[in-house]
C-alpha cells in the first residue's frame, strides 16, 4: 500500500497562482474591459496652482455632437479621503484649485477624439492666489491658508518627548547633529491610473471597476461622493498594475467615472495619459530632517533628537499618518530611551502625497542610518558593531512608545549580510582601478506588518475569509484582499492547502468582486501575509474540523481518532479510510454546500500606546527587519556611481514563498535604489517638469545591480506558519547604505536625495577646488 | 481619413478599415480587442507595448498601423501554442520574471524577439535587449534569470 501524506508547500519556490494569465497577455487590467457602446471620459485640469474658481464655462463642450455629460464641482459637494478625520478632497474642485492638475471637470463622449475636443472647449475663469510650492513658503506667517480648519498650513504637527534627551547628551562623548533633505518621489507604477463606470438606471445600481489596492474604501467613497446606498454599489478590482502605496486611498479617477456613468447614464471609461498620473501622484513626500543623536564612545546611542518637515501637497490624504510613521518607527529597531522628535505635515501647491512603499519611515531611516555611519566612522568603530551594541533586549519586548516586538531577526540579517558580502575583508577589495574608487557601505531598516488598527474602526474583525466546498470538491477561496503583484492570492492558497494537506490545485482563489466576496481592508502597510494569512489559516481548520466531522460519521470514529492526510482521511494507520471526495459527499449530507469563515483580529498589545496624540501609528503585530551591504563604484572624473552589487538579508518571520519573498525583496532594495540615485518629482513654479518616464528617471535594466537576498526566519509566535511582511521593510536600507558607501569610497558624505552623478561630480569639482587652493595659497 | 490595412496578425490574415493616424497599439487594443499589448506611457518611454514586427522587437506606440500593412506583427497572445505557454513565457512564470504583470507582455515579446535571433544570450546581451523596457516590480533580477532559463528550454526545443 502506498504510503498517503499530506502536501506541504509552506518555505517552497511557488510560481504566482495567476502567473499564467500574465505572461500570456490574457490578465485583464481596468483599461482592458472595453465594451460596445461605452464612453470616453476625459478630465479638465486646474493649469493653476492656486485660485478661486470664478466660474468653470461648459457651454461650448455640450454643443459639441456626441458629448453625452459634462460634470464639475457643481455636481458633488462631497468631500473625500482616506482618514475620516481629514476629507479635504472633492473629485472636481469646488470655489478653489490647489495644485496644478486638479480635477475641475470631466467629459464622457461618443469617442476619445470628441471627449479631447469638449475638454479643449470648456473655460475655467479663476482668480490667482499666492501659491506656495515649498513647506517654507506654506508655512510663512502671511501665508494664505489653503484650508479651513487648516490654520497655518499646517496639515498636523507632532511632539513627544519620551525620556530625557537633553541629560542623555550631556552624558554623551559624542554628539552630533545633521541636515538632511529627501526629494519628493512618486511610485510610478505601470499600469496608468484607470476606472471603469457602469451606471445602470433602470435598477439605480452602479458597477466600478477600479485600479486600487483598496477595493473597500473606493466601495464607501463611491457611496459617499454618490450619495448612494452602499448595497446599490458593485466594485471590482481586476488585475492592478502596481501599486506600491499610490493606490492605498480612492483616487479621484474612480469617482469621477462614477459621477460621469450616473449622469450619462451609461458606461464610461477613463485611462488617464502617463503625465496625467504623475501630476495627481500620491507619492513620498519633500522631507527636510534635522537628527541629532548622542553616542558613548562604545557606539551605545544615549538619545535622538529628530525634526521632520513634509511637504505633503494640496490635501490631507494619509498626511496625518505619514507624519506620524516617521516618529514612531525611530522606535522598534534599536534599543533608545531617550528620544524626542518634533513633525510637521504642511499643506502645499503640489500634488497630495500619499502612502508609497515604506510609508513615512524611508526618509528618516536614511538619516538616522547616515548619522550613525558618521558617528561610527568619528569614534573609529566598525558600523556593524555600531548596531550590535544597540540591538534591543530579546523578544518578548515593548519599546519606550509601547510597540510590541515579538521577533527580532535583526542580528542574524548583520550576520548575514557581514559574512556574505565579505565586510571583513573590504579593505583589500576597496583598490579601485585608476579614478574608478570603490566603496562598501551597510544599513538597516524595518517595517509593520499591517497596522493594528485599521484607518477605519468598525469592529469587525481584521480580516475575514470564506472557504466554499461543493460537490466537485474543489474549495473556493473567497477573500477581498487585493492582488496588486506582490503575490498575496498565492499565498493565501497556500495556507489554505497547507492546513489542509493537499495539492495547491484543489484550491482556487476568488477576489476582487465585492458582489462575491468579504470585505476586506485592502493591501497597504503589508497586512495582507499576516492578518488575511492568519484568517486563512483559520478557515482551513475549521473546513477541516467539518471534513473531520463527517470522516469520522462515515467511519464510526470519534473525530480525535481521525488523522487527516489530506487526500486520505483515516482512523488510525490500519484502517484503509476515505477519500477526501468521499469525506466531501459525507459532509455535504448536513448542509449541502459547505461555507466556512475564518478570522483574525490583531491583539490589544500591539494597538500602540497612548503616550501622545497619535501613538497607536505604528502598532503591528510583527515587524520585519533588514540589513544592507552596498557595493558602489564612483568615477572621479565624471561622478558616475555604479551599484556593483548589493547582499542583502530580510527578517520575514517565515518564508512561506521563498520565490515571492525574494521578489518582493529585490524590488523593494530596487526602489529604493531609484529614490536613492534618480527619482526625484521636480517643479517649476508648480509645473511638473518630470511628467514623464525619461525625465523622471527609474533604474533600467542596464543601471540595475545583482541584488543577493538572505532570508531570516525569527518565526514570529503570532505570525502565519511564524511569517512577517517581505515587501516593504528592505526599502529604506538601501538608501543610507549606498551613501555611506560612497562616503567609504569618496570620504564625501551626501544628505541630499537623490544623489545623482551631477552631484557626486559637483561635489568632486568642489573638493579638488578646494584641494588645490589649499595647495597654492599654503 | 480611412484607409484599408491588411496585414498577418497572430499568425491570421486580416483586413481591416483603419483611420490613418491610428497607432499599431491602439489598432491592436481597441480596434482588434488583443488587449494583452499595454499601454503604459505617452510615448516611447517604458517598453510595455513592445511588439515583433517581421520578428524584431517594436514599440507598437511609436507606429502607425498603418505602417504594418503587409507586415507580420506578433503580439502576446500569439505566443502560447496547443494552449502551452512558450519558453519566455514559462521563464518568467516560473522564475518570478512577472509581478504584477503590466509590464509582462513588452519584456516577453522582447525576450522573444531576443531569442528569435539569438538562442544562447550572454547576461550583457540581455540586458542590451531589454534596455528600454521598464519594470516597477522586480528590480530586474529575475528577469534576468527568466530569460536564461527560457533560453535553456529553447535550446532543449521549446519555441521561444
Amino acid at each position: 500500500m502506498n504510503e498517503v501524506l499530506p502536501a506541504h508547500n509552506i518555505g517552497d519556490y511557488v510560481p504566482l497562482v495567476d502567473g499564467p494569465e500574465k505572461v500570456s497577455g490574457r490578465a485583464k487590467y481596468t483599461a482592458d474591459f472595453i465594451a460596445p457602446g461605452m464612453l470616453a471620459g476625459r478630465i479638465f485640469r486646474s493649469p493653476y496652482s492656486h485660485a478661486e474658481i470664478l466660474e468653470v464655462d461648459v457651454s461650448e463642450a455640450l454643443k459639441l455632437p456626441g458629448v453625452k455629460a459634462i460634470v464639475t464641482g457643481a455636481d458633488c459637494d462631497k468631500g473625500f479621503g482616506v482618514l475620516p478625520i481629514a476629507r479635504s478632497e472633492h473629485p472636481l474642485a469646488r470655489d478653489r484649485v490647489r495644485y496644478c492638475g486638479e480635477p475641475v471637470a470631466a467629459v464622457a463622449a461618443l469617442d476619445d477624439v470628441t471627449a479631447r475636443e469638449a475638454v479643449r472647449r470648456i473655460k475655467l475663469k479663476a482668480r490667482e492666489l499666492p501659491a506656495y510650492h515649498t513647506a517654507k513658503a506654506a508655512l510663512a506667517p502671511d501665508a494664505v491658508e489653503l484650508h479651513e480648519r487648516r490654520p497655518k498650513n499646517i496639515e498636523r504637527d507632532v511632539f513627544f518627548e519620551i525620556g530625557d534627551v537633553q541629560a542623555a547628551f550631556a552624558a554623551s562623548d559624542l554628539v552630533r547633529e545633521a541636515n538632511y533633505n529627501c526629494a519628493e518621489v512618486c511610485q510610478n507604477q505601470m499600469e496608468m491610473h484607470a476606472a471603469v463606470a457602469d451606471y445602470d438606471a433602470e435598477r439605480d445600481r452602479i458597477t466600478v471597476h477600479a485600479s486600487t489596492q483598496v477595493p473597500y474604501y473606493v466601495h464607501l467613497m463611491l457611496a459617499q461622493i454618490l450619495d448612494m446606498d452602499m448595497s446599490r454599489i458593485r466594485v471590482i478590482k481586476p488585475h492592478v498594475g502596481g501599486g506600491f502605496g499610490c493606490r492605498t486611498e480612492t483616487l479621484n479617477v474612480e469617482l469621477i467615472a462614477a459621477l460621469l456613468a450616473r449622469k450619462a447614464s451609461g458606461c464610461v471609461r477613463i485611462v488617464v495619459n502617463r503625465e496625467e498620473t504623475f501630476i495627481t501622484h500620491r507619492g513620498r513626500p519633500e522631507t527636510d530632517i534635522r537628527l541629532k543623536i548622542g553616542m558613548r564612545k562604545d557606539g551605545r546611542i544615549t538619545g535622538v533628537e529628530c525634526e521632520a518637515i513634509m511637504r505633503g501637497g494640496a490635501h490631507s490624504g494619509y498626511g496625518i499618518v505619514t507624519i506620524l510613521y516617521a516618529g514612531s518607527m525611530l522606535y522598534a529597531i534599536y534599543d533608545l530611551h531617550n528620544v524626542k522628535y518634533v513633525g510637521k505635515r504642511v499643506l502645499t501647491n503640489t500634488p497630495p502625497c500619499g502612502a508609497f512603499r515604506g510609508h513615512g519611515t524611508v526618509d528618516v531611516r536614511f538619516a538616522f542610518e547616515s548619522l550613525l555611519d558618521a558617528m561610527a566612522r568619528e569614534l573609529d568603530l566598525d558600523p556593524f558593531a555600531v548596531r550590535r551594541v544597540n540591538l534591543l533586549p530579546p523578544p518578548p519586548t515593548f519599546t519606550d512608545n509601547d510597540l510590541m516586538v515579538n521577533s527580532y531577526g535583526l542580528p542574524e540579517c548583520l550576520d548575514w549580510v557581514e559574512r556574505e558580502s565579505g565586510w571583513k575583508n573590504r579593505k583589500g577589495r576597496q583598490r579601485g582601478n585608476g579614478h574608478v574608487r570603490k566603496g562598501f557601505g551597510m544599513a538597516c531598516s524595518h517595517y509593520i506588518s499591517g497596522a493594528s488598527k485599521p484607518v477605519n474602526w468598525t469592529g469587525e474583525p481584521h480580516a475575514t475569509v470564506k472557504l466554499k466546498l461543493d460537490f466537485d470538491g474543489s474549495i473556493v477561496l473567497l477573500t477581498g484582499a487585493a492582488e496588486i503583484g506582490q503575490g498575496s492570492s498565492t499565498v493565501l492558497v497556500q495556507s489554505v492547502a497547507e492546513v489542509l494537506g493537499l495539492d495547491l490545485s484543489r484550491v482556487r482563489i476568488v477576489t476582487g468582486d465585492s458582489d462575491v466576496v468579504p470585505k476586506d481592508n485592502g493591501s497597504y502597510s503589508s497586512r495582507v501575509t499576516f492578518l488575511v494569512g492568519n484568517a486563512a489559516i483559520d478557515a482551513a481548520n475549521n473546513l477541516k474540523a467539518v471534513l473531520i466531522a463527517a470522516a469520522a460519521r462515515k467511519l464510526d470514529a470519534k473525530p480525535g481518532e481521525i488523522e487527516c492526510l489530506g487526500e486520505l482521511y483515516r482512523a488510525g494507520a490500519q484502517d484503509k479510510g476515505l477519500t477526501f471526495n468521499e469525506v466531501v459527499v459525507e459532509a455535504l449530507k448536513d448542509t449541502g454546500t459547505i461555507t466556512v469563515t475564518g478570522n483574525y483580529s490583531t491583539i490589544p498589545e500591539s494597538h500602540g500606546g497612548k503616550k501622545y496624540r497619535g501613538a497607536a501609528i505604528g502598532g503591528t503585530m510583527g515587524y520585519s527587519y533588514s540589513a544592507q551591504v552596498v557595493e558602489v563604484s564612483v568615477d572621479d572624473e565624471t561622478g558616475v556611481v555604479t551599484v556593483d552589487k548589493v547582499w542583502v538579508a530580510h527578517d520575514c518571520g517565515k518564508a512561506l514563498n521563498r520565490l515571492s519573498v525574494e521578489g518582493q525583496v529585490q524590488g523593494s532594495v530596487w526602489m529604493g535604489m531609484g529614490q536613492a540615485m534618480s527619482e526625484e518629482v521636480a517643479y517649476y513654479d508648480g509645473l511638473m517638469l518630470t511628467a514623464n518616464m525619461l525625465d523622471y528617471r527609474v533604474p533600467t535594466i542596464q543601471d540595475s545591480p545583482p541584488i543577493e537576498v538572505g532570508i531570516v526566519e525569527s518565526n514570529d509566535p503570532h505570525g502565519p506558519f511564524g511569517a512577517k511582511e517581505a515587501g516593504e521593510g528592505s526599502l529604506a536600507a538601501f538608501l543610507p547604505a549606498l551613501t555611506n558607501a560612497i562616503a567609504d569610497a569618496t570620504g564625501l558624505r551626501f544628505n541630499d536625495l537623490p544623489v545623482t552623478s551631477d552631484r557626486v561630480f559637483a561635489a568632486l569639482e568642489k573638493r579638488a577646488r578646494g584641494t588645490a587652493r589649499n595647495n597654492n595659497g599654503g | 481619413m480611412a484607409r484599408i490595412l491588411q496585414l498577418t496578425l497572430n499568425g491570421r490574415a486580416r483586413t481591416d478599415a483603419i483611420t490613418e493616424n491610428v497607432l499599431l497599439l491602439d489598432y491592436l487594443r481597441e480596434v482588434v480587442g488583443l488587449t494583452g499589448t499595454k499601454t503604459g506611457c505617452d510615448g516611447g518611454e517604458c517598453g510595455a507595448c513592445t511588439v515583433l514586427v517581421d520578428d524584431q522587437p517594436r514599440l507598437s506606440c511609436l507606429m502607425l498601423a498603418a505602417l504594418a500593412d503587409g507586415r507580420r506583427v506578433d503580439t502576446v497572445e500569439s505566443l502560447v501554442s496547443d494552449g502551452r505557454l512558450s519558453a519566455v513565457q514559462r521563464g518568467f512564470h516560473e522564475k518570478l520574471g512577472s509581478q504584477c504583470g503590466y509590464c509582462t507582455p513588452g519584456f516577453v515579446m522582447a525576450s522573444a524577439g531576443l531569442l528569435r535571433r539569438n538562442p544562447r544570450p550572454s547576461e550583457d546581451e540581455i540586458r542590451e535587449a531589454l534596455g528600454s523596457n521598464i519594470c516597477r516590480c522586480t528590480g530586474y533580477v529575475k528577469i534576468i534569470e527568466a530569460v536564461q532559463y527560457a533560453a535553456q528550454l529553447h535550446a532543449a526545443g521549446a519555441s521561444p
